[in-house]
């Protein structure tokens, strides 16, 4: 789960991490009364759930009252379009006021999880401000890395051998130790997958702050952690993605028009690559699950069929434990209970898989059904092409 | 042979008594596994499916000289369920819950490397040593007795694998699924060097999926010298970065852990790599001659 940019900055507080002062604001009035409140210079940042947003011109300076009022009539309400919001953008409905500071270095600062080493990791990196990913190509001698074992803790070595690394002063050392120490409580104590500070700052008084503030959290620990999962947004999700959330379907959207509903996430994800193998493109990714109840298969139908790009629909069911017979009934009862337009093929296997093909078939619905991977899938790319 | 499970384990359930345990239970005692007993903390004495109730793992491996524990027990319970096997030394442990928290198992790998039992998942359908031993949810109609190892981060996809390569004339020696998380019990490479050594395996397949990097480590790992054919599939071809897609270990973080990357390893170490998911067994039987 990700949270905005003002939620994780209160977190950070809250763990002792320093932050510049700001108010989030949702409208131009109480953002220009936070402006006049903090002081001229402020920053007014765009709140949206993805990055490159000043690129996007959803993060701005101003030196006066008369350019805060521009800044926030520009950014609230503005649909920022940034490469990771994709085409359509996203609208901002709220933003952050913060006061303007007196920076003498950018740098960057994350802890994430090493999948490989099975360890939470802090990534530092005397570049900040740029994307990490940039400077892991062109400069891989900035990025400096430390394993942190959560049985064993946090040592002085650990925070030492960064702070010399990132060319830190006495000073600013012992800032950026405070510091280290705060997020890393963070990252345990909330269960997080992801912090990232980018820019860390320092200022010319030798503060060390996290000017801008990135945390996505493990959606396994969420309910141990109820006060995190009330900070989600959901005017930042796909809206098809949080009503199948609610139903506990696995389902993202994706841009082609080949809707699909699979049992499984590796076959889901098989199935998209097999559409786009024979030449089609998936317009979702879908898990009903292993218990492909009649009323679950009927929201997932509801769910892929509200995206209007869809032209058919590929239901590729592999029963295993489940009985395939009884997914055909749910598949029939579904159907009945909506008004589907598109073409749908159908592919069930596993248990009593004669039995489940019958039940499609002399349903009177229009099911098209095929049992063999690839025909099923050459017949849903056609149709959706139109032929 | 086979591998880590044969018609000798004995093999204890961990959430005996749930609705998941009794059902799954029931449908590996049908199969033919040797379920000594379950663990359902509380209901120690009693009996379930003619079997005792343990209250503790130590206690069913005493009493039943258990070797393998297989656990379903709910999401908030499982990393202990984990440990509480470790304690009871039980050599092999298999995890099939799902949403165990990354964190926890961090702490719960660093623990099991001070004892000698092994984990298979969590987020996992099971091992399967077709005709002798089921362990786990995999459905056991599809398997055949053969030569062909099975290894994967995923369940239905499996299944789908397996079907093509019974249907291929084709058995498994061992099918092990290895499970969908980011932080997993073994690894690729281990259940590799498992069917490395095992006589009756000739082929393994191993279907990987978006996310890590096990997929590039057992490349060059069978690049050392892995002498057995190796047929694989890479899920999430399609999958946009930065998504999870189902499995919580299913995600392309920072340009890394594409299906392109985990594809291009593999092939670059000899392995047969299929795009198209409806060749895996075709491509077994060519590989087998």
């Amino acid at each position: 789960m990700k949270i905005h940019e003002y939620q994780a900055k209160e977190l950070f507080a809250r763990h002792g991490v320093p932050v510049p002062r700001g108010e989030m604001a949702e409208t131009a009035e109480t953002a220009l009364a936070a402006a006049d409140r903090l002081g001229y210079p402020c920053v007014v940042k765009a709140q949206v759930h993805a990055g490159g947003r000043g690129k996007a011109g959803g993060v701005k300076l101003a030196r006066d009252r008369a350019e805060a009022q521009a800044h926030i009539a520009a950014i609230l309400g503005m649909n920022l379009v940034s490469p990771q919001t994709g085409p359509e953008g996203r609208r901002v409905r709220k933003v952050l006021v913060e006061q303007g500071l007196d920076i003498a270095r950018e740098l960057y600062l994350a802890i994430l999880l090493d999948r490989e080493r099975e360890t939470p990791v802090i990534v530092a990196s005397s570049r900040g401000g740029m994307e990490i990913e940039a400077v892991s190509r062109e400069h891989p001698e900035a990025i400096f890395k430390v394993h942190v074992h959560p049985a064993s803790g946090l040592f002085p070595s650990h925070v030492r051998n960064l702070a010399f690394q990132l060319e830190l002063s006495k000073a600013q050392q012992q800032n950026f130790a405070r510091l280290l120490a705060g997020l890393y409580d963070l990252f345990l104590g909330c269960d997080a997958s992801l912090l990232e500070i980018n820019p860390l700052i320092v200022t010319a008084q030798d503060e060390v702050l996290a000017l801008d503030a990135k945390v996505n959290f493990d959606d396994n620990a969420l309910g141990r952690h109820p006060e995190i999962a009330a900070l989600r947004d959901i005017y930042e999700e796909e809206p098809l993605e949080v009503e199948a959330s609610k139903y506990d379907l696995n389902y993202i959207r994706l841009d082609g028009d080949i809707g699909c509903m699979v049992n499984g996430a590796g076959l889901a994800m098989a199935t998209m690559d097999i559409i786009q193998f024979y030449g089609g493109a998936p317009a979702n990714f879908l898990d009903v699950g292993g218990a492909t109840s009649a009323e679950r298969v009927k929201e997932a139908f509801k769910i892929l069929l509200a995206d209007a790009n869809v032209r058919a629909v590929f239901v590729n069911i592999f029963g295993g434990i489940v009985r395939t017979d009884l997914v055909a009934n749910g598949i029939v009862y579904a159907a009945r209970g909506l008004d589907i337009q598109v073409p749908i093929v159908i592919r069930l296997v596993g248990t009593n898989q004669e039995e489940g093909m019958r039940i499609l078939r002399e349903s009177g619905l229009n099911f098209m059904t095929e049992n063999v991977l690839a025909d099923a899938v050459r017949r849903v790319v056609a149709l959706a092409k139109g032929a | 042979m086979a591998i880590l499970v044969d018609g000798n384990s004995r093999v204890v359930v961990q959430g005996f008594t749930g609705r998941e345990g009794t059902f799954h239970a029931q449908q590996m005692i049908e199969y033919g596994t040797r379920i000594v007993g379950g663990v359902t903390p509380g209901k120690g004495g009693q009996i379930h499916l003619e079997r005792p109730v343990f209250n503790t793992v130590a206690e069913a491996v005493r009493e039943t000289g258990a070797d393998v524990s297989v656990i379903f027990v709910p999401a908030a319970a499982a990393a202990d369920a984990i440990v509480e096997a470790a304690l009871a030394e039980v050599p092999l442990i298999v995890c099939i819950s799902e949403g165990i928290p990354a964190l926890d198992m961090v702490k719960v790998k660093a623990f099991l490397r001070t004892t000698r039992s092994r984990l298979l998942g969590p987020n996992c359908p099971g091992i399967i040593s077709p005709g002798k031993c089921k362990v786990g949810i995999m459905p056991s109609r599809i398997h055949r007795p053969g030569s062909v190892g099975i290894v994967s981060r995923s369940g239905t996809l499996t299944y789908v694998a397996v079907q093509q390569i019974s249907d291929q004339g084709l058995g498994q020696s061992t099918g092990i699924g290895i499970g969908g998380d980011p932080i997993i019990g073994t690894s690729f490479v281990e259940a590799l060097e498992l069917f490395a050594a095992d006589g009756e395996t000739a082929a393994v397949v191993m279907i990987g999926e978006i996310g890590g990097s096990m997929e590039e480590q057992a490349a060059e790992f069978i690049g050392r010298g892995f002498a057995k054919p190796v047929v694989s599939f890479i899920a999430g071809q399609t999958a946009p970065p930065g998504r999870r897609m189902g499995h919580a270990g299913a995600i392309i973080a920072g340009g890394r852990g594409t299906a392109a990357d985990k594809m291009a390893a593999l092939r670059e170490h000899g392995v047969h790599v299929v795009e198209n998911p409806a060749e895996i067994g075709r491509t077994v039987r060519k590989v087998l001659g």
